[in-house]
C-alpha cells in the first residue's frame, strides 16, 4: 500500500475500438480475425496518392458518447495528423484530432462505496487505429495492416481518479456505456477497449507532481494492479527523498509486473497539424438532435427506473442494468405482466448460471433481445436451436408462480428449453409430464404413505423437531416424480402429525 | 498523307469522325515523333508504344463515338497513379513500385477516350523548377536543349512543347503546370483547389496540389479540364459540382471581363523580355475592349516565404511513409532504426531531403507557431485580399514566370534563386484561384514567355475566356511555331 502520507492523482486515456460496418476512412470492412492483410485497401494502407474519406457512422458514434458523457459536441471539429514512424503505421502519422475535438468538458457518474462519484472528462476524439506487429520466432517482424484505419474514440478523464479501486470502477462504467450505446464491444483482451494510465502522487493538498504512464494495460485487473504497483514504486522513491522521472511503463501481462522505460525513449514531438485531406467537421444541430433522438436510456436512470417503478433493490436494479440486453430481457419478460421481483429472481439466479456456464448466450434477433442456446456438439452453431424467448422465459416464470407446477419442476421446465431450446412453457409442463399435483387426495394418500414409512422421524417431530417437515414434504416429492405441490403438501404434512 | 501531329483535339475529331485518319495512324504518328526527338529530350520516363497502338485498335474497331478525348493521344506525370505500371515520382525510393490502383484522373482520361502513351519526368516527388530534380533523367527544352524545361511538370510540358503528345497532365504545387508550360511555350491549367479529384496524385502538399492539364491551345486545354474536372467521392477536397462547362462560351473572349494587372511589376525582379511582353499586353488591352487596372496584387511580399513553409510541412508528413516497409526500396539494414535511416537516405534526392528537414522543423514543437502557424494566418489573409479584389475585377493578369528558360545546370547550386523562379504562380496556389498560363511570346534568345491570368474561385469559365483572348492578342502557335512535329521545328524568329 502506498505511503499514507501522499495523495493518488489518476487520469485515464481510453480507446475505444467503434463497431463500423466498415472502417473510419476508406469502405473496407472493419471486423476483428480476418487472415492477415485481407481487410485492405490503397487507403488504409496508406498508399501513394490514396486519400481518406470519412466515414460518418464513426462520427455518429462518437457524437453519442459525447451525449451520453453529457459532453459540448464541438460545432467544428478538426482532424489533425500525429506524426511519427512505428512499422504498424503505415503512412507513418495518424490521423486523430489534435486542439478542435469532437467533444470536449463532459462527466461520467459511478456509484463507489455507498457515495456517487463524478469523474470529469476532458475530450473525447475520433481516430484511426493503427496495425498489428507479429514478432517472429526467427527475429524477423510481420505486419497485419487489417486493424489499420478501424475507428477509435479516445476518452480523456481529467486527473481526478483517487484509487486503483476507483480507475477500475471509471473503467467498468465506461464499458457499461460503450455497451449500452453499442458503439464498442469492450473486449480488452481483443484490445477493443485500451487503457493508458496517468499517475503521480502529491502530498495532501499540494502541487500536482511528476506522472509517469502505464501502457499496454489490456485488462481491468491489469489496470488495478498496474496502478498499485506504480503508486508504490512512487511512493517508494518519493519517500526515500527521490525524484519521479517522467517514465512510460509497460505492463508485462505475463510476467503480470510493470516494465519502466526511459522517458527518452518515448520522447516524441508528433508535430500536430491540420490533417490537409479532410474538411472541417461541421456537426450542426441536426445532426446533434439526430443523435440525441438516438440515445437509449442510460444505465443510471435505468436502474432509478428499476428500484422506482419495479420495486426492485439497488443491488437487484445494477445487476440487471450492468448490461444493456440483460435490461432489455427482462423488460421484455416483464410485458406479460408477471411479478418482476420474481422475473428478476429467475434471471439473476437461473439465466445467469447457465449463461456464465457457457450454456446460453444474451443476443438479438432484429433489435428483439432473447438468449440464444449453444449447441453443445457445434459451439459455434448458436442459431441451431431455437432460442429462448423473453415470452418463452416469462411462461416458465408464471407457471411457477401460478402453482401450475412446482419451482423445481420450472427449473426442470428452463434446462430442458436450454437443452433443446426455447418454446411456450405449457407445452414444455405437458411434454414433461411436470404438472403440479394439486388434488388434496392425491397428496394425502403420498403423506401417509410417507408417514408410515418414516417411524423414527415421526417420533422426533412430535418431540419438537419440527424442522422435519421438509424432510416428509420431500418424500412425497419423491413418490410423486417432484409433481406435488409443496406448499399444500406441507400444509397436509403439519395437519397429520400436528392434528 | 497530311501530317497527323498538327491537328488540335477537335481537329483530330474531325477527321476520325469523316473516317480521314484512323487512331492507329494518329498514334503511330506520335510514336514516330517520340522516337524522333525523345532521345534528346527524354521527357517520358516510360512509353507505352505497343499498348497505346492496341488502345488505338480498339478504338478503331468501335469507331468514332463522340466522346470528348476520343483518340487523344496524351502524356501523364509519373506522380499518377496507374494501375500495374511504375509510378516513380522520378524518385529511386519508389523505383519498381506498381500501384494497385488508377488515380481518379487516369480513369477519366480512359473514360473519355484518351490513349495514354507515356509517363513523363518530374522533379523527385515534384519538388522543383527545372526538372533537374529527377533522380532518372534530364529532360532538355525543346526551343533548346541546352535550357530546362521548368518544373516540376517540365516532362508533361517538353512532350506537349515537342509534338510528342496531343496534351499532357501535370500536377501543380507552387506552379508546377504554369511555370513549365511558360518556359515550353504551351497552355498549362491549375484549377481552383478542389476543382480536380487527387485521388492517385502522390502527394507533395495536400492542400496546394492540384492536377491540371498542358496544351497547344486554350480550347483543347478546356476539352481537357472538363473531362478531368467535377466533385469525386475518392477526395474529400473536391468541389461537390460536376464539371464546369469551359469551352462552349471561349469566343466571348474578354467581351465584359473586367481585367487587372499588378501596378508595381516594376518592383519585383525579372527578366527585360518578361517585362517587356507584360507591358505590350497591358497596352493591348487598352487599346482594345478590355482595358486593365492596376492594383496591389496579394501576397506577393509573403507568397514564397508562405508557400515554402505550408509544402514543405505538408511534405515532410506526406513523405514519411517511404520507409521501406512496405514498397520501393528497402535498404538491407541492422535494426528498424537503421533501415529508416538507411532507406530514405539511398531513396531521396538532395532536394527532398531539404524539404523534408525544413518541413519537420516548421511543425517541431516550439516553432510552430512562429512557422506553421503563422504561414496560415498569412493563408488566410492572402484568401481574404484576392477576395475582396475579385469582387472589382474578374481576372488578374501577370507574367507566369520572372525569366524565360534557364540553363541547365545554372541554378541547382542556388535553391533561393530557384525558389524564387514561383514567386508569380504560388499565390494562386495559396488561395486556391484557378489560374493560367498562355504563351505570349519569345525573348530575344528565342526561348517562350508566358503570361499567366488568375480567376476568383472556382470562376474557371472566365479564366478560359480570357486566356482565348490572350491567345487572340499573342498568336503564339500561328507566329512562332511553323511546323509543328518536325525535326527542331520551332521558328525562333520574333
Amino acid at each position: 500500500m502506498p505511503a499514507p502520507r501522499f495523495e493518488t492523482v489518476i487520469g485515464l486515456e481510453v480507446h475505444a475500438q467503434l463497431v463500423t460496418k466498415s472502417k473510419v476512412f476508406c469502405s473496407c470492412p472493419s471486423i476483428y480475425g480476418a487472415e492477415p492483410n485481407t481487410m485492405v485497401c490503397p487507403v488504409c494502407l496508406g498508399l501513394p496518392g490514396a486519400l481518406p474519406v470519412l466515414n460518418r457512422e464513426a462520427v455518429s458514434m462518437a457524437i453519442l458518447m459525447g451525449l451520453a458523457t453529457h459532453c459540448r459536441i464541438a460545432p467544428r471539429g478538426v482532424f489533425a495528423r500525429k506524426n511519427y514512424f512505428y512499422p504498424d503505421c503505415p503512412k507513418n502519422y495518424q490521423i486523430s484530432m489534435y486542439d478542435k475535438p469532437l467533444c470536449e468538458e463532459g462527466f461520467i457518474e459511478f456509484e463507489l462505496e455507498g457515495e456517487t462519484r463524478r469523474i470529469s472528462l476532458e475530450r473525447i476524439h475520433l481516430e484511426e487505429d493503427a496495425g498489428k506487429l507479429v514478432h517472429g520466432g526467427d527475429g524477423g517482424s510481420l505486419v497485419d495492416f487489417n486493424r489499420c484505419g478501424v475507428p477509435l474514440i479516445e476518452i480523456v478523464s481529467k486527473p481526478e481518479i483517487c484509487s486503483p479501486e476507483e480507475a477500475s470502477k471509471y473503467l467498468v462504467t465506461l464499458r457499461q456505456l460503450l455497451r449500452y450505446l453499442d458503439i464498442c464491444d469492450g473486449n480488452m483482451e481483443e484490445g477493443s477497449l485500451r487503457c493508458d494510465v496517468n499517475i503521480s502522487l502529491r502530498k495532501p493538498g499540494g502541487a500536482l507532481g511528476t506522472k509517469t504512464e502505464i501502457k499496454n494495460l489490456n485488462s481491468f485487473k491489469a489496470v488495478e494492479m498496474g496502478i498499485r504497483f506504480e503508486i508504490e514504486r512512487q511512493a517508494g522513491i518519493l519517500g526515500s527523498g527521490g525524484r519521479i522521472e517522467q517514465v512510460t511503463n509497460l505492463w508485462d501481462s505475463a510476467q503480470k509486473r510493470l516494465l519502466t522505460m526511459r522517458s527518452k525513449e518515448y520522447a516524441h514531438d508528433y508535430r500536430y497539424f491540420p490533417e490537409p485531406d479532410l474538411l472541417p467537421l461541421d456537426v450542426g444541430v441536426e445532426w446533434i438532435e439526430q443523435m440525441e433522438a438516438k440515445l437509449p436510456e442510460l444505465p443510471l436512470e435505468r436502474e432509478k427506473r428499476f428500484r422506482d417503478k419495479l420495486g426492485l433493490s439497488a443491488y437487484d436494479a445494477s445487476v440487471l442494468c450492468a448490461e444493456k440486453v440483460v435490461a432489455d430481457f427482462f423488460e421484455e419478460a416483464l410485458k406479460s405482466g408477471d411479478d418482476p421481483k420474481q422475473v428478476a429472481n429467475w434471471i439473476m439466479r437461473d439465466v445467469m448460471e447457465k449463461v456464465n456456464a457457457g450454456q446460453i448466450v444474451f443476443g438479438r434477433v432484429n433489435g428483439t433481445p432473447l438468449l440464444r442456446v449453444i449447441s453443445p456438439t457445434q459451439p459455434g452453431a448458436a442459431e441451431i436451436i431455437p432460442p429462448i424467448e423473453p415470452g418463452h422465459f416469462a411462461g416458465v416464470v408464471r407457471v411457477v408462480a401460478n402453482n401450475t407446477i412446482s419451482s423445481s419442476a420450472g427449473r426442470e421446465i428452463f434446462n430442458a428449453m436450454v437443452k433443446s431450446g426455447g418454446g411456450p412453457a405449457e407445452k414444455y409442463v405437458e411434454s414433461l409430464g411436470l404438472k403440479q399435483e394439486s388434488d388434496s387426495g392425491a397428496l394425502e394418500k403420498w403423506v401417509e404413505e410417507a408417514i408410515a414409512a418414516s417411524p423414527d422421524e415421526v417420533a422426533r417431530y412430535k418431540a419438537g423437531k419440527t424442522q422435519l417437515l421438509g424432510f416428509f414434504v420431500g418424500q412425497v416429492m419423491k413418490k410423486s416424480a417432484g409433481k406435488a405441490n409443496p406448499k399444500l403438501t406441507g400444509e397436509i404434512v403439519k395437519k397429520k402429525l400436528e392434528g | 498523307m497530311t501530317d497527323l501531329l498538327q491537328y488540335s483535339i477537335e481537329g483530330l475529331q474531325g477527321l476520325y469522325r469523316g473516317h480521314k485518319a484512323s487512331v492507329r495512324e494518329v498514334m503511330q504518328s506520335y510514336l514516330d515523333s517520340i522516337a524522333r526527338r525523345e532521345p534528346s529530350i527524354k521527357a517520358f520516363l516510360q512509353v507505352f508504344g505497343e499498348s497505346a497502338l492496341k488502345e488505338a485498335a480498339a478504338l478503331d474497331a468501335k469507331g468514332f463515338d463522340g466522346r470528348s478525348l476520343y483518340g487523344v493521344p496524351m502524356a501523364i506525370k509519373d506522380n499518377l497513379c496507374t494501375r500495374g505500371i511504375p509510378t516513380t515520382c522520378a524518385s529511386k525510393i519508389l523505383e519498381g513500385y506498381r500501384p494497385p490502383y488508377n488515380a481518379t484522373v487516369v480513369d477519366r482520361l480512359r473514360a473519355a477516350g484518351a490513349v495514354i502513351i507515356g509517363k513523363t519526368n518530374l522533379d523527385e516527388f515534384a519538388m522543383g523548377s527545372s526538372c533537374e530534380n529527377s533522380a532518372y533523367q534530364i529532360t532538355r527544352n525543346p526551343w533548346n536543349e541546352a535550357y530546362a524545361p521548368g518544373g516540376s511538370s517540365g516532362g508533361s510540358a517538353a512532350a506537349v512543347a515537342a509534338d510528342m503528345a496531343l496534351a499532357s497532365l501535370g500536377s501543380d504545387t507552387g506552379g508546377s503546370i504554369r511555370q513549365p508550360a511558360s518556359l515550353c511555350g504551351v497552355v498549362g491549367l491549375k484549377g481552383t483547389y478542389g476543382r480536380v479529384s487527387r485521388y492517385g496524385l502522390v502527394a507533395f502538399a495536400s492542400s496546394l496540389d492540384q492536377i491540371g492539364p498542358f496544351a497547344r491551345d486554350v480550347r483543347d486545354c478546356a476539352l481537357l479540364m472538363e473531362a478531368i474536372a467535377g466533385h469525386d467521392e475518392h477526395d474529400a477536397t473536391t468541389i461537390p459540382e460536376p464539371s464546369p462547362d469551359l469551352h462552349s462560351a471561349l469566343e466571348k473572349g474578354f467581351d465584359g471581363l473586367r481585367i487587372a494587372f499588378p501596378s508595381d511589376l516594376g518592383k519585383w525582379e525579372m527578366d527585360a523580355s518578361v517585362k517587356d511582353i507584360a507591358t505590350r499586353t497591358i497596352d493591348d488591352l487598352a487599346r482594345g475592349s478590355a482595358p486593365a487596372a492596376g492594383v496591389t496584387l496579394p501576397g506577393m511580399e509573403m507568397s514564397i516565404a508562405t508557400y515554402y513553409i505550408l509544402a514543405n510541412a505538408e511534405a515532410s508528413s506526406n513523405l514519411a511513409r517511404y520507409d521501406g516497409v512496405k514498397y520501393g526500396l528497402r535498404t538491407s539494414s541492422k535494426s528498424l532504426a537503421d533501415m529508416y535511416d538507411e532507406t530514405r537516405g539511398a531513396g531521396f534526392g538532395e532536394e527532398v531531403k531539404r524539404r523534408i528537414l525544413l518541413g519537420t522543423y516548421v511543425l517541431s514543437s516550439g516553432y510552430y507557431d512562429a512557422y506553421y502557424a503563422k504561414a496560415q494566418q498569412v493563408k488566410a489573409l492572402i484568401c481574404a485580399q484576392f477576395e475582396e479584389l475579385f469582387t472589382k475585377h474578374d481576372l488578374i493578369l501577370l507574367p507566369t514566370s520572372p525569366t524565360p528558360a534557364f540553363k541547365l545546370g545554372e541554378r541547382l547550386a542556388d535553391p533561393i534563386t530557384m525558389y524564387l523562379s514561383d514567386i508569380f504562380t504560388t499565390p494562386a496556389n495559396i488561395a486556391g484561384l484557378p489560374a493560367i498560363s498562355v504563351p505570349a511570346g519569345l525573348a530575344p534568345n528565342g526561348l517562350p514567355i508566358g503570361m499567366q491570368l488568375i480567376a476568383g474561385w472556382g470562376r474557371e469559365a472566365k479564366l478560359m475566356r480570357g486566356a482565348f483572348g490572350l491567345e487572340r492578342i499573342y498568336h503564339f502557335r500561328e507566329r512562332f511555331v511553323r511546323v509543328a512535329g518536325s525535326e527542331g521545328g520551332r521558328d525562333a524568329g520574333a
